[in-house]
């Protein structure tokens, strides 16, 4: 009996993610996801940002653009009015999302785009080696708030979640992780919704995704995932903000 | 018909099937998202006309549109274009072609929103990080605001690479008898797939995935990409340099002017010919690539080139490089070397700024100044010259 298999639209490419980061487990989920909506190739085309997720697109078997920094919804509005009919996604960091590419998403959202946004949340900038983010927890010790974050310096973590579930163009907005087993279950309900709810043109969909960055918050992947059960949550409740 | 150059510019590219225009309103441009959306396309040519919340999201949406192999397009004037240069970059970087309007105004900063040329050299050397140009296309009459759209997209898609059409305030808003081009239809999906195999229009069964990207890590492979970029650059320099020459033949003054000042300058030349001055125009439309070789030809009898820009003196650098050395943009640049010429002309500029517009007469005095002063004397390299007569709050028109 065949109890696992790789997802046919993972590549055979090794990925360059750290050992723990949460990319890795994301970028499954999707392939899977993809393979069993069953819609065909044809019909999906993925929009890739700047950050850790950059390569995404040596990883899942599907035609891709790759997206200045932040700008990926803007781009993915470009693709979608070409291709209404088709599955057309992004797949961001929190520096795309909750920093340079503020404004793009959010009117994007706000236009209601057809568009399914996969948002990794993993509080830090992991590319360019862990500086603070808008989506940093107060506290925590980045290169760039080597004290821990200031909420006098540095304002709060950015509850963009929150912003999209305001917005009248979303129709499907949660907040997710996959630091256990049952959250990448729900996870993975979560983004099959999201890409459903796309094709069926109910509006603008948002995954956030609470995600592990160990080598740049300097744990083991074991410490990191408890971190995100311990504290993130408390940042970021897990949960659906908004349901079509 | 009787129409504005932003107008005419707009309606010319619904004729020409242009997938969809992304703008942000700004002056001396809005007139061509107002008439697209007035004609609604997506009713007649299924054309996507959007307002974006920005420029640096309207260039956004050109890539991603660009990706899928359709034809995007997007308008703005100086400060707007500036917020588009980091997208204009990227569009080259992953070889999409596009058509980007540049309707400009004066500058720096807010500026004014007059006529101006000063964003020649923004246009010509690129404007954005990394080695690329744009081709750029110079239009001189409402006319050519329409012709213009099908030529930019056609060299769009020859080589893969931005065009952008370099107008100002005065082409912009003017008003002109034009003729609109014939009606196209817009490619099929399945035309487009056929046509352009690159784009990322959703991965057939059995094919290879395209993946849309300027990014590549490897610096060799880098490298050869550049090196691609460059060659194709080669071939529109060989090939598609264009300009226009009024009286160029026995010209000792010839005028070298781009745009609305070519416009201007061809009623100093007719002025100045009635006089018994023998003046001549020599007009780049194509800015980049350059008409150098031409240049060369039409100042062959020239003593003296006037380069004539509403800005402080940038085009002239072109017309130096034109007469002083070999045009060859894949080596490093020569020094200047006079002796390459056979007559070696004085070259000097003159110019206004801020939004300010010359008149012909205005560039007929300079000329008879130039015409009568002796010889021996050499004129500064680059000499903007707004006329002392006149104060700064009352311009000459």
């Amino acid at each position: 009996m065949l109890l696992y298999k790789k997802p046919s639209l993972l590549t055979d490419t090794n990925m360059h993610y750290c050992p723990g980061c949460s990319h890795a487990v994301v970028n499954k989920i999707i392939a899977e996801v993809l393979e069993e909506m069953n819609i065909g190739t044809e019909n999906i085309i993925g929009v890739s940002p700047v950050g850790c997720g950059v390569f995404i697109y040596n990883y899942i078997d599907i035609d891709w653009v790759e997206a200045a920094h932040g700008r990926a919804p803007a781009v993915a509005t470009g693709v979608k009015r070409m291709n209404p009919d088709k599955l057309v996604f992004t797949y961001q960091g929190d520096g795309e999302v909750t920093a340079i590419g503020t404004g793009e998403v959010i009117h994007a959202c706000n236009r209601g785009e057809n568009i399914a946004i996969i948002f990794i949340n993993n509080a830090v900038f992991g590319m360019t080696n862990g500086q603070m983010a808008p989506t940093t927890p107060l506290g925590m010790k980045t290169t760039t708030c080597p004290d821990g974050r200031d909420p006098q310096l540095n304002g709060y973590p950015l509850p963009m979640a929150q912003l999209f579930a305001d917005i009248q163009g979303t129709c499907y907005v949660t907040r997710q992780a996959v630091n256990t087993y049952k959250a990448v279950k729900n996870t993975k309900k979560a983004i099959r919704r999201a890409f459903d709810y796309s094709l069926q043109r109910k509006g603008t969909s948002v995954v956030e995704i609470i995600c592990a960055c160990p080598t740049n918050w300097k744990m083991t992947p074991v410490e990191a995932n408890k971190y995100i059960s311990d504290f993130s949550v408390k940042t970021f409740p897990l949960g659906d903000l908004k349901r079509p | 018909m009787l129409l504005k150059g932003n107008e005419a510019l707009a309606l010319a590219a619904i004729r020409y099937g242009v997938d969809a225009y992304y703008g942000y309103p700004i002056t001396p441009q809005s007139e061509i998202m107002e008439t697209l959306i007035a004609q609604k396309p997506w009713e007649s040519t299924g054309m996507t006309v959007l307002q974006a919340e920005s420029e640096v999201a309207a260039i956004n949406m050109v890539y991603g549109t660009a990706a899928t192999g359709r034809m995007a397009m997007t308008s703005s004037s100086g400060p707007g274009i500036s917020l588009m240069q980091n997208g204009i970059s990227y569009l080259c970087g992953a070889n999409l072609p596009c058509l980007i309007v540049n309707v400009m105004r004066g500058g720096p900063g807010l500026g004014t929103i007059s006529p101006s040329q000063a964003d020649y050299f923004q246009a010509t050397r690129g404007g954005g990080h990394g080695d690329y140009r744009t081709l750029v296309l110079a239009p001189s009459s409402v006319q050519e605001m329409a012709d213009f759209v099908a030529i930019a997209f056609q060299w769009a898609f020859r080589y893969r690479n931005p065009a952008m059409i370099l107008a100002d305030g005065t082409i912009g808003q003017m008003m002109e008898k034009v003729t609109l081009p014939p009606f196209q239809q817009r490619l099929t999906a399945s035309e487009v797939a056929k046509l352009h195999t690159w784009a990322s229009t959703g991965r057939r069964e059995g094919q290879q995935r395209n993946i849309v990207s300027s990014l590549d890590l490897d610096p060799a492979a880098m490298e050869l990409k550049c090196l691609n970029r460059e060659q194709r650059y080669q071939v529109a320099i060989d090939n598609d340099a264009r300009h226009q020459a009024i009286h160029c033949d026995d010209a000792e003054i010839l005028i070298v002017a781009f745009g609305s000042a070519a416009r201007i300058c061809t009623k100093t030349v007719q002025l100045a010919r009635q006089q018994g001055i023998r003046a001549g125009l020599f007009r780049p439309i194509t800015l980049w690539p350059f008409p150098a070789q031409a240049l060369r030809q039409a100042a062959q009898h020239a003593q003296h080139i006037l380069v004539v820009e509403l800005n402080a003196g940038q085009m002239i650098d072109d017309v130096r490089l034109a007469l002083t050395t070999q045009n060859n943009p894949t080596t490093t640049p020569n020094l200047p070397n006079t002796s390459n010429h056979p007559n070696t002309p004085t070259i000097t500029h003159y110019g206004r700024l801020g939004g300010v517009v010359f008149t012909p007469e205005e560039i007929l005095n300079h000329i008879k100044n130039i015409h009568t002063a002796p010889p021996t004397q050499t004129a500064p390299p680059t000499q903007t010259t707004p006329p002392t007569q006149t104060a700064p709050s009352t311009p000459p028109h």
